[in-house]
């Protein structure tokens, strides 16, 4: 069986910088990720992690090297392209949830929505497809709370929620537990693997062993290289 | 596993010259989200902040207030001149010691506008009336009661039909009884009733100041006109004024100094060429030239034209003063906003992250920018309107609300809100996602 790649990437470098003191984030990543993997990222604090997820979730550009996003070079693409590839194509989770404050669980999901520019919905379409995802992740009796009425690991699967609001090709997660008791990160993991085994690429970075062990493969990035990668055994890992 | 495994090898040596992104933001009209969405977007965010809302709108509710209400209060001056000096009479000239010359502050050897002078004019062909007035205020005593603070007209027996004052009991006095300084009173209406109730007034004694005078008529109800509440006064003969009550220093020697004497022309006569008999008859009277005369002689049309003249200005100048407080008002919206803007820089990197372009931001805020000082231009509105109203009823102020500055104010509202909130709005869209979301 032939896999597609959802992630190609090739050199890719990302320098902070421009004065004397120059921090190499990323010196060179040439990774692929196939359709329907799971795939975990971890290496110690500093290894350019987030860098790399931030511009494989196309929120950032890289210094040089290229990207191609399910067959499309999304490193030659402009803020507003960008913006777009975001919202029709990705779907970000945050270790800090990233939810709109003083605004219900309901309109948070639905916020991609909104920006959604082809296919646009009517209102009561965003309302009940927004409705059918928070039910999706086990939270429709709390999508009329805002975000302070919920608990660490409700504000994360109202987040995935939001993530997966406009069918993304690839969902990101960067440390999505980090900010979550034992319990609460279990349960997000219980989620993110129903999710992989309806189909959906998930890219996910921790710094628990125990946690990555739980997905198919896992990169370990040093100094902005990878230094290894290693098949969990899991599922259909190569 | 190697790394190399996991790369496909199609990343062939042409994809190496990549051209580098373009970094404008630059996007079609047409590629914006629904209107209706964006203005939810900030109506929310307006009322996600009320007080910081409340406190960017308070610039643009002042500015808006300012504009109608001076507005509204000079084009009550200006209705309340011309209404006085049509009020005046009909047909009427107005002749008037220069300001610094024949007038007040004017050196003794310049000839001066003094009573006797009333005479000279009356003599004029085509001058149907003469009247000169002097008021004062005096305390007024009549069976048994004290009113203070009555104005007292001194003037002459043709005010009744110069001013249009008709009687409504008793007569006026007459030229006997002006050349002899009679001390007799005509009463207006309300002051009749104020001083005597029932009782009927005709023939009774009153004190004025000092002096024991009798009346000998009364008034029939006049109203107030411009500024002169006509009901309220009492008229007795101006060489009484001048005797008893405003005693002129040099009036010995020169006369009676007077203000203003004004001529009823006959309906049928020449305007233009009485004023110029006028002129020569009190030129000649002076022993001067008619260009040497100290006196403005004007028609009630010209002193309407004059004073509409200066509240135009007037008005031109507050207009200008609360547009200055509109702009004022806007950069206070462009400052809350930037400080919006800052605060938000979280919610803009979410907003972003899922997606929102950079002009979508920038019409958010535009937006917002926009409904506040519109918002606040409908607050500033009702409390201009208002405001307006309540100084007309509270003060002697009198305020005309003049529709078009409701208009003016609202629509320079609107374009403050999209001029100041356009720096803002730039400031928002440029932010960079990832910093954005940094941000605590
Ligand atoms: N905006 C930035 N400016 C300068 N240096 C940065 C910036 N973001 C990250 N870095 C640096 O890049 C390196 C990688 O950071 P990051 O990707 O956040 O690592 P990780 O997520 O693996 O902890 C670190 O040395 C970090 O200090
Ligand atoms: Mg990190």
């Amino acid at each position: 069986m032939i896999k597609t790649p959802i992630i190609q990437t090739h050199a890719l470098r990302k320098i902070y910088g421009m004065g004397d003191i120059q921090v190499k984030a990323l010196a060179g990543v040439d990774v692929r990720i196939d359709e329907g993997e799971f795939v975990a990222i971890m290496g110690p604090s500093g290894s350019g992690k987030s860098t790399l997820m931030n511009i494989l979730g196309c929120l950032d550009r890289p210094t040089d090297g290229r990207y191609i996003l399910a067959g499309e070079d999304v490193s030659v693409l402009d803020k507003v392209q960008l913006a777009k590839i975001r919202n029709r194509r990705l779907g970000f989770v945050f270790q800090s949830f990233n939810l709109l404050s003083r605004t219900s669980a309901l309109r948070n999901v639905m916020l991609p929505l909104v920006y959604k520019r082809d296919n646009k919905l009517t209102p009561a379409e965003r309302e009940e497809k927004a409705m059918a995802v928070l039910e999706a992740v086990g939270l429709a009796d709390r999508a009329h709370h805002e975000p302070m009425e919920l608990s660490g690991g409700q504000r994360q699967r109202v987040a995935i929620a939001r993530a997966l609001v406009n069918d993304p090709v690839l969902l990101l997660a960067d440390e999505p537990t980090g900010n979550l008791d034992s319990r609460s990160g279990e349960e997000i993991m219980g989620l993110l693997h129903d999710l992989h085994g309806r189909g959906r690429t998930i890219v996910m970075v921790t710094h628990e062993a125990y946690i990555a062990k739980q997905t198919e493969r896992t990169i370990n990035l040093r100094d902005g290289l990878i230094e290894t990668i290693k098949a969990n055994g899991n599922g259909g890992a190569k | 596993m190697s790394v190399s495994d996991n790369v496909k090898i199609d990343m062939t040596q042409e994809l190496e010259k990549k051209p580098p992104p373009s970094e404008s933001d630059g996007q079609a009209l047409s590629d914006i989200i629904a209107p209706a969405e964006i203005i939810r977007i900030a109506w929310e965010g307006i009322i996600r902040n009320k007080v910081r809302s409340l406190l960017t709108m308070l610039g643009v509710i002042i500015g808006v207030a300012a504009v109608i209400i001076m507005i509204a209060i000079s084009a009550g001056t200006e209705a309340t001149i011309a209404e006085q000096i049509e009020g005046l009479g009909a047909n009427l000239v107005f002749i008037q010691a220069s300001f610094g010359r024949g007038g007040p502050g004017a050196d003794q050897n310049s000839p001066q506008l003094v009573y006797e002078d009333t005479e000279i004019v009356a003599g004029v062909h085509g001058v149907v009336g003469t009247l000169v007035d002097q008021t004062t205020t005096q305390s007024v005593k009549a069976n048994g009661s004290t009113l203070t603070d009555v104005p007292l007209v001194g003037t002459t027996p043709d005010f009744p039909s110069v001013r249009e004052v008709d009687l409504a009991d008793g007569r006026f006095f007459n030229e006997t009884e002006l050349d002899r300084t009679a001390k007799v009173a005509v009463l207006g209406a309300d002051l009749a009733v104020d001083l005597f109730g029932e009782t009927d007034p005709i023939g009774q004694s009153i004190t004025v100041g000092t002096t024991k005078m009798t009346v000998i008529g009364v008034a029939a109800k006049r109203g107030v006109v411009g500024n002169t509440d006509f009901d309220a006064q009492m008229y007795v003969p101006i060489t009484l004024v001048f005797d008893k009550f405003l005693p002129a220093q040099f009036a010995r020697f020169v006369g009676d100094r007077v203000r203003i004497i004004y001529a009823q022309i006959d309906k049928e006569a020449d305007m233009e060429s009485v004023i110029t008999q006028i002129e020569l008859k009190l030129a000649a009277a002076k022993d001067v030239t008619v260009d040497e005369l100290p006196f403005t002689i004007q028609t009630q049309n010209d002193i309407i034209e004059t004073q509409g003249a200066t509240t135009e200005a007037f008005r031109n100048l507050l207009a200008w003063v609360a547009g200055v407080s509109l702009i004022v008002g806007g950069i206070g919206i462009m400052n809350i906003m930037l400080v919006s803007v800052t605060e938000r820089t979280r919610e803009i990197g979410i907003r972003q992250s899922v997606g929102a372009t950079p002009n979508d931001i920038r019409l958010q805020f535009l937006t917002e920018a926009l409904m506040l000082s519109l918002v606040g231009g409908l607050i500033g509105v009702a409390a201009g309107v208002g405001g307006a109203i309540f100084f007309g009823a509270a003060s002697d102020m009198r305020t005309v609300i003049v529709p078009g500055s409701i208009l003016l104010a609202f629509g320079s509202a609107a374009a403050v809100g999209i001029f100041f909130g356009f720096f803002p709005a730039n400031k928002a869209a440029q932010l960079d996602p990832i910093e954005a979301l940094r941000h605590e």
